[in-house]
């Protein structure tokens, strides 16, 4: 029987009232009484010299407030990279500088070398039309081969265009290579990771005020973490102590992954909103997002798996390109190397692995983490050679991905992971239970009846999320901790408020949050209220990102919560006349175990701030607690996709006909956002697998830059799917046994759909063993003709 | 600048635009109705879909002089009476068909004219329909499933696919 509320409830989102109705706070509903707003003047080209900037007839233009260059910044501080990566011979990464306006030089079209802040938008394009550029172009590079085979370098003081040469393990190497040697077969496919746009629907928006009576500044900003960007920006940039600084980031419309960075933009609203002293306002257009929002993906690899004659897994070798664009964004180093190096074991007991990064500087927007980050990249490389070892060797997919799974826990994978629990037995059997796999062939039949192929694809994935044990993440190169944090505020009449670090822009932690905490206490989930997205009224959190709310910034809140119980107990005992070991706390009502004796929650609260009756010299009146939760190891969601296409042969195109999921999260407390969370990440998967694709040109200009060209999935390229979580092995280290459901979806689906467009090619007799995402009719076709 | 007048949510109003302004820009800035939103600048993603005269419009595309003198119908205006919410609205919360809400005004207003033209929909009818309206979020599962809904379709297969 479902519950119908507390954990494992599907309650209804008290946050769509206000969404349905039109009453959301976006960042750009917010107008500040005498706001201007700023216009970037960017680069249309993707590598030239700036020789002059000449602003008169702009700057003398109706309703113009202030122009301002690369020159108004110097000696304030770039935009700083949160992760260093230590390369293959120990040196640390090379680190351009990344200045908030171009200095001398643009870098990638788009990279901002004139902000015209103006009394509104209009007046604001209009003077930066007027302003006179002379920028001298330079060669670009585009291509990462070229750009670590002597291409034209993107920074001039740094040595080239490698950012680091990355090996994990480096030690390792030797072995690996000897395990090839010695393989009874070797299965090598080479195959791109396309370059992507996030693309949530909401642009981002900055709006900088300042108070000259008290020196404080405030940002509001489209931010997944804004703790985050006070301690960036404020620290690293524009030297404003964290105490003169508020960020808030109020409803946002959606994030994965582009809003955790930190932007010069924002950093531009807040200086720019204390030098002319009235608020600035920027609102993205959806063509400047395209190409100022970080990108995501753009892996380019060689992967090769040994195997014995059994077809067990020996080793696996990797070498990758990974585009980290003109600039390091926030956390652009880490994407290729330890969210995607960790996870190259899968869900397989492989023993050796050795994995290569190139990190490789371009002419082209700053890539950085989008849903999944590192693991999507991992995952398609892993799951499309398996798939193609299988046919080369004859074995059912299904069977050599079975006889090679880890079955034992905790499990230690030679990429520096330990995997805490799982079973991927059983989400295999779920999947094809669900998929209904044993009718394929009617189906299959069905199709071909109407003279359509249809194909069958699997993928088995793990993940690392639940972000991340601080003490880990620094020793591989983190320059920030990762825990989260929660205060939970009890009003005297009983009802609570938690703050925390953690942001929801679109999963529901207004909702689901309540329901873990009226679990615990035995109330109502609508005496409790989540405060977010404030750094004035929460504690310092690191925010939502990497499937990490529930599992990291819940487990705080947990922790925090237990903090309250304690105390009340304490109170309750006082109460009662009885002993705090006694005390039991059950629908909201303490007693004394063993005897009728209770009071309620809401006497107790109220006790706590109103002390008449009440162990003063033992207790602090007031009932607040806050707790920082620092996990001991990741989370692994992992599972079993299929996806089953229809290609027509005329024209190449595929659709996607069925498509089921089964994930292993561990516990469940909201099991209808969680299914919303698959469902969105099944989309970008499907989007990645057959639609979306950044396009540049060879001379760096972004041909895929609005939404004509850039083909975001819609609501008829999916089906309806079927997913299911009913496969849960709790992640012992969090108090929920919770792992993470928020970018599941999206690593799991590109294998799925593309080993189901090969396989339907190779049932009717196409040669074809892999062809790039996305999969358009055009590739399809000319795979099957080629 | 010119005056423009029009009908929005039943009430009179007017101000004054330049003959470049659009009409998503006056209902949010010159009417603070920031309940329709802006997603694009090339008419793609119909975050910004009202009603004009009862039928579905993406007020980006359309200068505010455009609509002088028009009823128009924004997410504002699309709750009961009593301001419960209206049977799309309740089936977008009941089936879960909205996440980060951005695109929400505008799927709304969109399912509204298909089943002002179409009161029961198939499945392919809904999804070709919302062709002009991006969601990043949903997958569109559940967007499809709340429009079923509300026309009064049975989803529980859909539940169990
Ligand atoms: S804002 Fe109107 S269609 Fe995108
Ligand atoms: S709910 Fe976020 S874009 Fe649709």
């Amino acid at each position: 029987m479902p519950k119908d509320s507390g954990i494992g409830a599907s309650s209804k989102r008290r946050e769509d009232v206000r969404f349905l109705t039109g009453r959301g706070k976006y960042t750009d509903d917010i107008n500040l009484r005498g706001q201007a707003y700023v216009h970037f003047l960017r680069s249309d080209v993707a590598h030239g010299r700036i020789n002059g900037i000449d602003t008169g007839e702009a700057a003398a233009m109706p309703g113009v407030v202030r122009i301002f260059t690369g020159a108004d910044f110097e000696g304030v501080g770039g935009l700083p990279c949160g992760w260093q990566v230590t390369d293959r011979h120990g040196n640390p990464m090379q680190e351009p500088a990344h200045p908030i306006l171009a200095q001398g030089k643009v870098r990638h079209v788009g990279d901002p070398i004139a902000a015209v802040v103006a009394d509104s938008y209009a007046q604001a394009r209009d003077a930066a039309e007027a302003i006179v550029l002379d920028i001298e172009e330079l060669p670009a590079v585009i291509d990462m081969k070229a750009a670590v085979e002597g291409g034209p370098k993107v920074h001039d003081d740094l040595e080239s265009n490698l950012c680091y040469d990355w090996g994990f393990v480096e030690e390792n190497k030797d072995a690996v290579n000897a395990a090839f040697e010695a393989a009874a077969h070797v299965t090598t496919l080479e195959l791109k990771n396309q370059r992507l746009v996030a693309n949530p629907m909401e642009p981002r928006v900055a709006v900088g005020d300042y108070a000259p009576g008290t020196g404080d500044s405030t940002l509001y900003t489209t931010s997944q973490n804004p703790h985050v960007i006070r301690l960036l920006m404020g620290a690293f940039v524009l030297g404003i102590p964290e105490h003169k600084l508020r960020v808030v980031a109020p409803d946002v419309g959606g994030g994965f992954g582009s809003k955790i960075f930190h932007y010069a933009e924002e950093a531009f609203c807040t200086f720019a909103a204390k030098a002319i002293e009235r608020p600035v306002k920027w609102t993205s257009s959806r063509s400047e997002a395209f190409m100022s929002d970080a990108h995501g993906r753009d892996h380019v690899t060689k992967i090769e798996l040994a195997l014995d004659a059994d077809g067990m897994f020996q080793a696996i070798r990797t070498e990758t390109f990974a585009n980290m664009g003109a600039y390091l964004s926030t956390f652009a180093p880490s994407v290729p190397t330890w969210l995607h190096g960790t996870l190259m074991a899968g869900n397989y007991k492989t023993p050796l692995i050795y994995v290569n990064v190139k990190a490789v500087f371009t002419n082209t927007v700053p890539v950085d983490a989008y849903r999944g980050a590192g693991r999507p990249e991992a995952t398609f490389q892993l799951e499309r050679v398996i798939d193609k070892a299988a046919r080369e060797m004859g074995i059912d997919p299904v069977e050599l991905r079975r006889k090679n799974f880890i079955t034992e826990f905790p499990y230690a994978t030679p990429v520096a992971v330990e995997y805490d629990t799982g079973d991927y037995n059983a989400t295999l059997d779920k999947a094809l239970e669900v998929a209904d796999v044993s009718g394929f062939e009617a189906r299959r039949a069905a199709s071909a009846a109407k003279g359509k192929w249809r194909g069958l694809g699997l993928n088995c994935y793990i993940e690392a999320c639940g972000i991340a044990p601080s003490a880990l993440v620094g020793q591989l190169g983190a320059r920030a901790g990762l825990y989260e944090s929660a205060t939970v505020r009890v009003n005297a009449t009983g009802g609570l408020v938690v703050m925390t670090g953690s942001h929801s822009h679109g999963q529901g932690h207004e909702t689901a949050f309540p329901q873990v905490i009226a679990e615990m206490i035995g109330i109502d989930e609508s005496m409790i209220e989540i405060v977010h997205g404030d750094t004035a009224n929460s504690p310092m959190g690191m925010g939502t990102y990497g499937s990490r709310s529930l599992a990291v910034g819940g487990s705080a809140m947990v922790r925090a919560t237990e903090k309250i119980i304690n105390k009340a107990k304490k109170i309750a005992a006082h109460l009662l006349e009885a002993s705090d070991a006694d005390i039991e706390l059950k629908d909201g009502q303490f007693s004394v175990a063993g005897t009728d004796k209770s009071v309620a929650w809401g006497d107790v609260t109220l006790a706590a701030y109103v002390p008449h009756n009440y162990p003063l010299e033992d207790l602090e009146p007031g009932l607040e607690e806050t707790a920082f939760y620092d996990p001991s190891n990741f989370t692994y969601p992992a599972g079993t996709y299929i996806c089953e296409v229809e290609v027509d042969p005329d024209t190449g195109k595929v659709s996607i006909e069925r498509f089921t999921a089964a994930d292993d999260f561990g516990n469940v407390v909201n099991p209808m956002i969680v299914e919303g969370q698959v469902h969105g990440g099944l989309a970008q998967g499907i989007g990645q697998a057959l639609l979306e694709s950044c396009v540049y040109d060879a001379n760096g200009q972004i041909l895929s830059a609005s939404y004509m060209d850039y083909a975001m999935p819609r609501a008829d390229d999916v089906p309806y799917y079927s997913v299911d979580h009913s496969c849960q092995t709790p992640c012992t280290h969090n108090p929920l046994g919770v792992k993470g459901c928020g970018e599941a979806g999206a690593i799991g689906s590109p294998p799925a759909v593309v080993n189901a467009v090969v396989d339907a090619l190779q049932r009717n007799g196409k040669d074809v063993t892999h062809i790039d995402m996305p999969l358009s009719p055009a590739r399809v076709w000319a795979a099957m003709n080629g | 600048m010119t005056t423009v007048s029009m009908t929005v949510n039943g009430k009179s109003v007017s101000g004054d635009v330049e003959g470049r302004t659009l009409l998503s820009a006056f209902l949010r800035e010159g009417q603070g109705l920031t309940g329709t939103h802006v997603g694009c600048d090339t008419s793609q993603c119909g975050s910004c879909v009202v009603h004009v005269n009862g039928a579905a419009v993406k007020s980006c595309t359309l200068f505010a002089l455009e609509a002088d003198g028009a009823e128009v119908t924004t997410i504002e205006g699309m709750a009961n009476a009593d301001g419960s919410l209206g049977t799309i609205q309740q089936a977008f919360q009941d089936y879960h068909g909205l996440q980060c809400g951005f695109c929400t005004p505008g799927m709304v207003m969109s399912a509204a004219a298909l089943l002002k033209d179409n009161p029961k929909p198939t499945e392919a009818e809904v999804r070709h329909y919302l062709e002009g309206n991006i969601c990043r979020c949903t997958g569109y599962h559940n967007i499809v499933k709340a429009i079923m809904a509300a026309s009064g379709q049975d989803v529980v297969a859909v539940a169990a696919e």
